[in-house]
């Protein structure tokens, strides 16, 4: 499985990636989203995946699995949310203002290409 | 206190108990003190001239160190030491020794004379006195502490300071052009030495395990064949040689001028620019068994002192003359020590022969203080009082002015090396150790060595020369009160005190030279050349000897090419105006700023999209390699867990929406898909024994697609249109990152070099926290402070989403209207 996910969250690095790179606010926004989606499962996975029950002692379970990656994404989670709300502001602002979502027109010059 | 027996030179080393600050330390430290305190005494009192409150220190320093006289002459060392960075074997050791002592005594007390001068030369009324008296007293706790350090590092640090401080007191009328210019370039020349230094010293510690001047002069006869030996002599004396104003980096101290006269009095002429020769003297029982230490500074020393007294002969402007006058007198106690430390090849019975020139050197080093600051004040004078600086527009000023015109024939004939004026005595040392030069018969001194005395000779006929151009010139001819700014007349009592003191100075050390030798030079030359068994002591009359007879032909040459002048000064239109060192050097800085500038500008932009470029390239170059080099890629499938149905259907799902969002055209659909990514990830939560993860996932992904639904109303319809490069460009570099993410999560699984910590939680989160949800006890128990932080994120973010809903740009109601 962990194989498997490795390709996923390549997949979503991927995506996450290309839409960063384009001259539009909103993918640029939705690429930061996927990339967080793809960090999260990347530390999930490297805990390693279903070596034992929930992470809650009342399971009296023998063995559960690693709290820590999880501990660490439910923070991430939480961080990447507000800047992704953040993003979201500045980029209905900056639009508000300025008449276009475009990063190469924010900037002052034709976004042609 | 320690005090030590030099005797028992083993025993420096084991002290190191007394780590307590000492009143040693204090005394280099304490202007640095006093400087916090006087921005408030300036405010405080300003009916008072600042200047008051500075004058105490020095002198009670200067009584401080003059009590040391005893002990130094007595041959002891006194060491005092604190732990700085105990790690590095950094320690702030603090170590009066003669040729530490020498120094002192001149920082200080040259330091007390210059603050007097200056109470009287900078009008309370007009100038910001505060920031003068800092950086002043910046300089001189910098100057104590490299002349008192026996660390390398400590002494560095104290380095690097003189060259700020210089920096800030160039540029002290910084409104002025010509001030900027000048700070800038003696800071660019000293600090580019300064770091070669830094090298050197670097290059001294991988040789010998320590930073300790001391421990290194011992280790020097196992260091000298060291291949590092080399370099670091020559890095060392770039940085000696850049402080010192040596050819061919002299060229900041002429433009240093710009500083108010009290600065150049003290830093451009009697400590600063003596850094270089401290360091030279300090380090030559380390380097001295290298005859390139010999040569480099013999012949860099007698080159400068050449290049300086020429053409200080053309100047015109009077502080321009003392420049290059003090770099000249450098080059010769440069060439002066570099002679003497060939001295420590000799046996004892021969080392006093040649261990003259390092006598003369020291000797001259006190002298040229005591001559040059006087002189540096006399021009300071005839500046105040007349507005000009320029000998073309001064002339008889001896009727208005006799007091300084007095101490301006004392200043001048003591360097020009007359009789009876201390100058003279060191000129004829200076001879002595050049003529001696012919008996070395070490380093190829037998052939080449026979430039140094002519050279010397020449040398001193233009130091004659300009001397007397700087005295006559200005104070005797015809007056010109039509060229003057302001009516001349003698100058105030207060400011001429100091001039006066350093003449007397000039004039008891001329008539009784054997008051220093014990006292200072003696322990000095101690430092420099250690177990010598010189015997200072300095005679007026040696009779006819060959040194007199050059002092009287310089005299008679220099009295006829100074009545000839106007007939040979076209020489000096000989030398080409468009290829100097100046140019050289404003070239060189112009063009590292275009070239630097045009650099920048290639790849900072100014786009993010070309940082992200730039970032996620590295990210494929630098891991990419990292991983192929050290053949980290590994893939064991042996520890994989189980696949499940549903969990290859929610992979497809994640890969196949995520994809779909690079195509599709409608922000909507885009949108959607994003959500559908997300709750699927939430689903995987689930899947993997994450309830907590998977929860949050639902609540911040329901959130988050509202949110967009929310601002999308107001975005464009329709996603931007891109070229088909651009897309491909996109499209390699993500693809890269996507493959290099896999490989690195496929090889990290693979390697698993590290137990997970996770046992510690699963036993103490019950027992420590009294929780059984071992997520929830991390986040708000065992990493509490993370779960602050993040609010603190949040609030953060919120207060910025807030700010810009709420406020408004000039424009801002124009657009809504619309």
């Amino acid at each position: 499985m962990e194989i498997v996910m490795a390709i996923v969250i390549g997949v979503l690095f991927m995506s996450a990636t290309y839409l960063m790179l384009s001259k539009s606010l909103l993918r640029i926004i939705i690429g930061t989203g996927l990339l967080s989606h793809g960090a999260h499962l990347l530390i999930l996975t490297m805990g390693g995946l279903k070596r034992g029950t929930v992470p809650l002692l009342g399971e009296e379970a023998s063995a559960y699995t690693d709290p820590i990656p999880q501990a660490l994404i439910l923070t991430a989670i939480v961080i990447s949310f507000g800047v992704t709300a953040f993003f979201l502001v500045l980029a209905y602002r900056a639009f508000k203002e300025l008449g276009t979502d475009n990063t190469e027109r924010l900037r002052g010059n034709e976004g042609n290409d | 206190m320690y005090r030590l027996y030099l005797g028992e030179a083993s025993s420096v080393h084991e002290i190191k108990g007394g780590h307590d600050l000492s009143l040693l330390h204090l005394a280099i430290i304490s202007p640095f003190l006093f400087a916090i305190i006087i921005p408030i005494l300036y405010k405080l009192f300003r009916q008072v001239h600042t200047g008051w409150f500075v004058l105490p220190l020095p002198i009670l320093l200067f009584s401080y160190f003059i009590s040391f006289i005893s002990s130094t002459s007595n041959q002891e060392i006194i060491t005092e030491s604190v732990p700085w960075i105990p790690a590095l074997g950094v320690d702030f050791i603090a170590k009066v020794d003669g040729l530490g002592l020498l120094f002192a005594l001149l920082i200080t007390g040259i330091g007390s004379l210059v603050v007097l001068y200056s109470i009287y030369y900078l009008s309370k009324d007009k100038e910001k006195l505060n920031t003068f008296y800092v950086y002043l007293l910046l300089f001189m706790g910098a100057m104590l502490g490299v002349v008192l350090s026996d660390n390398l590092i400590v002494l560095y640090t104290f380095w690097e300071f003189t060259s700020f401080s210089s920096f800030l007191l160039i540029g002290y009328w910084y409104d002025r052009e010509k001030s900027r210019y000048g700070a800038q370039k003696s800071m660019l020349i000293t600090v580019l030495g300064g770091l070669s230094m830094l090298g050197g010293i670097i290059l001294l510690y991988i040789m010998t395990g320590t930073f300790n001047i001391s421990e290194i002069i011992e280790q020097a006869a196992a260091i000298s064949v060291d291949p590092l030996f080399i370099p670091a002599l020559i890095c060392i004396l770039l940085g000696a040689f850049t402080k010192s104003a040596q050819f061919p980096f002299h060229i900041w101290l002429p433009d240093a001028m710009e500083a108010p006269t009290p600065v150049s009095a003290y830093l451009h002429s009697a400590t600063m620019v003596k850094a270089g020769i401290y360091l030279v003297a300090r380090m030559t029982p380390v380097f001295a068994s290298e005859g390139l230490w010999v040569w480099l500074i013999a012949g860099f020393g007698i080159v400068t002192l050449f290049w300086g007294s020429f053409n200080a002969v053309k100047q015109t402007d009077l502080k321009a003359i003392l420049a290059f006058s003090t770099i000249s007198q450098l080059g010769m106690i440069m060439s002066l020590l570099g002679l003497g430390a060939a001295a420590l090849h000799y046996d004892d019975i021969e080392s006093s022969f040649f261990g003259a020139a390092t006598t003369a050197a020291v000797f001259h080093l006190f002298n040229h203080a005591t001559f040059k600051g006087s002189l540096f004040m006399v021009a300071g004078i005839v500046d105040h009082e007349t507005g000009t600086r320029d000998i073309r527009k001064l002339g008889g000023l001896m009727n208005f002015m006799p007091i300084t015109f007095t101490l301006a024939i004392i200043g001048t004939f003591s360097m020009a090396g007359l009789p009876p004026f201390n100058g003279f005595l060191s000129k004829e040392m200076f001879f002595t150790g050049m003529v001696r030069v012919l008996e070395l018969n070490i380093f190829n001194f037998e052939t080449w060595g026979m430039l140094f005395p002519v050279i010397a000779w020449i040398a001193s006929v233009f130091t004659f020369l300009y001397s007397m151009i700087l005295v006559f010139k200005t104070f005797t001819g015809k007056y010109k009160p039509e060229q003057l700014e302001k009516k001349p007349h003698e100058a105030p009592i207060g400011m001429l005190i100091s001039p006066i003191i350093l003449a007397s100075l000039v004039i008891i050390i001329g008539f009784f030279p054997n008051i220093l030798s014990n006292t200072i030079i003696s322990p000095a030359l101690e430092s420099i050349l250690p177990n010598n068994t010189i015997d200072v002591h300095i005679s007026f009359w040696h009779g006819p000897t060959p040194e007199l007879f050059m002092t009287i032909g310089v005299i008679a040459l220099g009295i006829l090419l100074f009545l000839t002048l106007p007939k040979w000064r076209k020489v000096y239109d000989l030398f080409p105006t468009k290829l100097t060192l100046n140019r050289l050097y404003d070239g060189g800085l112009a063009f590292t700023q275009k070239a630097a500038n045009k650099i920048t500008k290639t790849y900072m932009n100014g786009s993010i999209r070309s940082y992200l470029v730039y970032i996620f390239a590295f990210f494929i170059v630098i891991l990419g390699t990292t991983l192929a080099v050290k053949n980290a890629f590994k893939l064991d499938t042996s520890n994989v867990s189980s696949i499940g149905f549903y969990e290859i259907l929610l992979a497809l799902a994640i890969m196949i929406g995520s994809i779909s969002i690079l195509f599709v055209k409608s922000r909507m659909t885009a949108i959607i898909l994003l959500g559908s990514v997300g709750y699927t990830v939430s689903l995987f939560y689930v899947l993997f024994r994450a309830p907590d993860l998977a929860l949050t996932q639902l609540v911040i992904e329901t959130i988050s697609v509202a949110l967009f639904l929310l601002c999308f109303y107001h975005l464009p319809k329709e996603l931007n249109k891109e070229r088909m490069s651009f897309k491909l460009t996109n499209a390699i570099i993500s693809i890269g990152v996507g493959a290099m993410v896999t490989l690195i999560a496929l090889s990290a699984h693979s390697n698993k070099l590290f137990d997970s910590i996770a046992e510690y939680y699963i036993e103490n989160t019950y027992t420590e926290a009294a929780g059984k949800n071992m997520v929830n006890v991390i986040l708000v128990d065992f990493r509490g402070f993370d779960t602050l932080f993040e609010i603190t994120v949040l609030t953060i973010a919120a207060l910025g989403i807030f700010a810009m809903i709420k406020l408004r740009m000039g424009g801002g109601k124009k657009n809504e209207n619309k």
